[in-house]
């Protein structure tokens, strides 16, 4: 078996370091090593987007990240979203607004809304379906998802 | 997921001997957005995964002049973001934002669509139109060859192993030049091309008639294509209804489709001449200068 690595990275914020065989991808790495199990697996191939988190800024699937690519990187979770126990714009308009059912997929929509809202602060309702393309919700048919995307945009300009 | 070392050189002579030391079991990995998911599904087996983003030269991003030189590492996101590809080489950010969503796009390379030479690759088409040129390394030295010419079937290309593709070099287009590239799929986004065509025609200083032109054709054979015969019907003449019409349907003569759940063969050789007169009519407005009248997913 290959050995383990020893990788050093920035999780929330946080210098982390954690053992990991190459096979293991960032996200396995996340749930079962680091026990941070916000980030969830759903299609496991890069697909569905459940598994988004933010590496050095910019949105990825984890299921297609190596946890040894992360060496040195900046990773951000849902984890790392809510600060001193309030959640932040993003996170309560999704309360407010309905925009989850099952909740399997929310991490990865609050990631992605994250990192949207973070380069573009006033998008479309356009930009925002084409921004979240790559993740897939069963339960809202999405209306809902883009209308609290769309609230938490206005809610963080109204803030700043 | 199968057991397999992992390595990052930072020295492209390293990562060259690292895959030419394990000849077949090592794979070199850009964004990984095919290459882990084909080894969680076993349809690749590496002993060896050689990590190519640490090297420089497969970083390199760099327009001036001569030309563009697209390193094989360099992401979907910093290419569509590329002021100078942006004005010069079109048709590349065209399919560099088309391709997966976000999230993918800012793993996945264009030289890694290249490699793992998928027929309906979204962003080949646009690198045969643009003149793309593969800079590949190897034990010894260094080769270089057409983008048309690496693609040898589905999945398959020229690189032997121990070979890496470093880079992709582009020349400098002439002025009013313009390219595009489009597809066509049943949604908006997140899909794979039922039919992809890109083309990059150079006009006259009139703006008139077009003085040069490659199309290319991806999702329409076991490769894709350069519509040799296609652009030579746009050459020497101002782009008439007629004279595009029989580009396309030069074009549709050298396509040999198969049909699947995406579309039968009939259906895709409708869309060849289909997406052929749009996009010769797209490529030849930016090459006037106009902007064009496209949206991704539109």
């Amino acid at each position: 078996m290959a050995k383990k690595r020893v990788v050093q990275t920035t999780i929330n914020g946080d210098a982390v370091e954690f053992l990991c065989e190459p096979r293991q991808t960032l996200l396995e790495v996340l749930r079962d090593v680091l026990n941070l199990t916000g980030t969830k697996e759903g299609c496991a191939n890069g697909n569905c987007g459940s598994c988004t988190v933010l590496m050095n800024g910019r949105p990825v699937t984890s299921c297609l990240v190596l946890g040894v690519e992360a060496e040195g990187a900046e990773i951000r979770t849902i984890e790392g979203v809510a600060c001193g126990g309030h959640l932040d714009c993003v996170q309560q308009a999704f309360l407010e607004g309905a925009a989850l059912q099952c909740g399997i997929c929310t991490p990865g929509f609050i990631m992605q809304t994250e990192a949207l809202l973070a380069e573009n602060p006033q998008p479309t309702e356009e930009q925002v379906r084409f921004h979240l393309a790559g993740n897939l919700c069963r339960c809202t048919g999405y209306d809902k998802i883009v209308r609290a995307v769309l609230a938490a945009a206005e809610k963080k300009r109204a803030n700043v | 997921m199968r057991d397999f070392d992992y390595e990052a050189p930072l020295q492209l002579a390293a990562a060259v001997d690292l895959l030419a030391r394990h000849s077949g079991a090592a794979r070199p990995l850009a964004g990984g957005t095919d290459l882990i998911d084909h080894v969680r599904t076993g349809r690749l087996s590496p002993d060896l995964i050689v990590d190519i983003k640490k090297i420089a030269e497969l970083n390199v991003l760099a327009a001036d002049a001569t030309g563009l030189r697209l390193g094989a590492a360099v992401t979907c996101t910093q290419v569509a973001a590329h002021p100078a590809i942006i004005q010069n080489y079109a048709a590349l950010a065209d399919s560099a934002q088309i391709i997966g969503g976000v999230q993918i796009q800012n793993r996945a390379s264009i030289g890694g669509n290249l490699c793992n030479s998928g027929p309906a690759a979204d962003s080949t088409p646009s690198v045969i139109a643009l003149g793309g040129r593969c800079v590949i390394a190897r034990p010894k030295g260094m080769r270089e060859l057409p983008a048309e010419e690496f693609c040898t079937g589905p999945g398959k290309n020229v690189l032997a192993p121990g070979e890496l593709l470093v880079e992709i070099r582009f020349p400098a287009p002439p002025a009013h030049s313009g390219s595009h590239y489009r597809r066509f799929i049943p949604r908006n986004e997140m899909d794979i091309a039922v039919v992809g065509v890109a083309a990059a025609i150079t006009l006259d200083s009139q703006k008139q008639k077009v003085t040069a032109a490659r199309i290319a054709l991806g999702a329409v054979a076991p490769k894709p294509l350069l519509a040799t015969e296609a652009a030579a019907e746009l050459v020497g003449r101002p782009l008439t209804d007629d004279v595009i019409a029989q580009a396309a349907a030069a074009a549709r003569k050298i396509a040999t489709p198969i049909t699947d759940m995406r579309g039968t063969a009939e259906y895709r050789l409708h869309l060849v001449g289909v997406l052929v007169e749009r996009v010769v009519r797209a490529a030849a407005a930016r090459a006037r200068g106009e902007a064009i009248d496209y949206k991704p997913g539109h």
